[in-house]
């Protein structure tokens, strides 16, 4: 039986300690290649102090005119973002109910490749196209108004939702699957039992952050004749109403903060177990364990 | 009631893990299974409720060929075993209750199972069965709020909850301690007498095993090496299953 404490004994003795970590090159001339591009992104683009100059100038003078905000014509701004809200609304549910399904189809973990790479390649097109350019399409499809900006952003939660569900489906626990499986219980119910209830809290957390997501989208599609306040946003650009403009932009920011106290209670509510009054005491229902403490 | 045949199983083509296996099991009492880690052990119980699909040879279950069954066919011959699994596998995001039940789902349909409406004689026997492993009072936890012990409890209940015509253990012990690891087989051991059925289970602690089993079988090299009741597995034996000797007491 070798003494293992010999090896470290003689090593210490010696001046060269082979190395623990093994270094490599190449990170570091990434780093140098990526400064490079920099620079010559720059100079290609004419990003100079002058042009930088003439530019501060330029926005001062446009913040200037964004205050104070006017919101003379309030009954316009609530129209158009009640219908940015029923947009996000209704492409969150509809893009929610439909990514469902396909997620679960393009996980590989649960279905024979016939059926994951069809699922699969349909949330790849959902994703591939920026949403306001499948507004753009829509609008061409189906006219202008609402409907296309809910089946744009319809698209968009597919894609991204059933992207990140399939992956959690992907990495959830082979161990509870089986010991469903062992009971002899039909597919639906080995679903029902042993796969969802692993993904239910992150699906939830997807599906939040999505209809966050599709709230700010709903104010930006109205830009290209799709429904909801971008369109009255992009009118007050062009008619150099600054003021109503500033007045469009506080609307959307409450909205958009509205929307993620909300989604907060939601997940609070699912993930955490947290009841609705829980919610509403200081600290309890967001605070988080913290990994690191500081002493 | 359980005789295996020829039973052969290799992962990689030309590299068995389980080779020519045949092994009946009687209508009761409990059978060890013992022998070196990565001796098929696992394989061998898995491959007779199919988890692992068996490469060659007949599992013989109450005159069915296991080996031969698929879809819905299977899935009924499965709920007439029970299986508990080393690390216990419960569905760590649903309470106690829910994973006892999910020992049913086999006669319940799908749709009915989503929606939690299970058979009330079904739910009186899992409170039963909760008060029987010691666990009363715990059906709305959470399975990941539960210590080893207690979950291990919750996975022989939810496999008794099939009322199982066999029972399977993939080493229920390995990661207990010593106390709890004594309380299980005991359970274990209760569930053989009680209902009556063969209980199949996989070991390492070769004690554990002398004091609870009927009957030993040791494995070596994925093949059966030794067949007997407990007070015939002697240091022979046991050099012949694990190899070497310096392990053994003098």
């Amino acid at each position: 039986m070798p003494d293992p404490g010999a090896g470290a004994a003689a090593a210490a003795g010696v001046t060269a300690v082979a190395d623990p970590f093994p270094r490599s090159v190449w990170p570091r001339i990434a780093g140098v290649a990526l400064l490079a591009y920099v620079v010559y992104a720059c100079a290609q683009l004419d990003v100079s102090w002058d042009r930088v100059a003439t530019g501060l100038e330029n926005a001062s003078r446009f913040f200037s005119r964004l205050f104070p905000p006017n919101f003379a014509r309030w009954e316009l701004l609530l129209k158009g973002l009640l219908e940015s809200l029923q947009i996000a609304v209704l492409a969150s549910t509809l893009g929610i109910v439909l990514a469902l399904p396909l997620g679960l189809m393009g996980a590989r973990n649960l279905m024979p490749p016939w059926v994951s790479w069809p699922a699969r390649a349909i949330v790849v097109v959902a994703r591939s196209l920026h949403p306001v350019i499948v507004a753009i399409l829509f609008v061409k499809a189906v006219g202008f108004g609402a409907l296309a900006g809910v089946l744009a952003l319809t698209v968009a939660s597919i894609g991204f939702i059933g992207k990140l569900f399939t992956e959690a489906i992907e990495e959830i626990s082979a161990k509870q699957v089986e010991a469903v499986r062992a009971t002899g219980a039909p597919f639906l119910s080995v679903l029902g039992y042993g796969v969802l209830p692993q993904v239910f809290s992150r699906f939830i957390g997807f599906a939040t952050y999505q209809l966050d997501s599709n709230l700010r989208n709903s104010t930006m599609v109205g830009i290209v004749g799709a429904g909801g306040i971008g369109g009255t946003l992009f009118a007050a650009f062009q008619r150099f109403d600054y003021d109503f403009v500033c007045a469009i932009l506080i609307a959307i920011i409450s909205l958009i903060m509205l929307g993620e106290v909300f989604a907060t209670a939601v997940r609070g509510i699912f993930i955490g177990g947290a009841t609705l009054p829980d919610l509403f005491r200081r600290g309890s229902a967001t605070r988080r364990d913290r990994l690191v403490e500081d002493d | 009631m359980l005789s295996l045949r020829h039973l052969s199983k290799s992962y990689v083509p030309g590299k068995p893990v389980l080779t020519d296996i045949d092994l009946d099991v009687a209508s009761r009492g409990i059978t060890a299974i013992i022998g070196p880690s990565g001796t098929g052990k696992s394989t061998l119980i898995r491959c007779i409720n199919r988890l692992v699909e068996p490469s060659a040879g007949e599992i013989l279950f109450d005159g069915t060929d296991l080996a031969q069954l698929q879809g819905a066919g299977l899935r009924h011959a499965r709920r007439h075993i029970g299986m508990v699994f080393q690390e216990y596998n419960l569905v760590e995001r649903l309470t106690v209750m829910e994973n006892l039940l999910t020992g049913r789902l086999g006669y319940v349909g799908a749709w009915k199972a989503w929606r939690r409406k299970f058979a009330p004689a079904d739910i009186a026997r899992a409170f039963e069965l909760l008060d029987v492993v010691g666990l009363a009072g715990f059906a709305h936890r959470r399975a990941d709020a539960l210590s080893g012990g207690q979950r291990q409890r919750v996975g022989i209940a939810r496999a008794v909850m099939q009322e199982p015509k066999l029972l399977l253990a993939d080493e229920p012990t390995s990661s207990l301690d010593p106390k709890t690891s004594v309380e299980i087989m005991e359970l274990l051991a209760g569930v053989a007498r009680s209902r009556e059925i063969p209980v199949l289970i996989n070991m390492h602690a070769v004690e554990l095993a002398k004091r609870f089993a009927d009957r030993i079988v040791g494995m070596a090299g994925g093949r059966i090496v030794f067949d007997g009741p407990p007070s015939k597995l002697d240091d022979d034996i046991l050099k012949r299953i694990y190899g070497g000797e310096g392990w053994l007491d003098a």
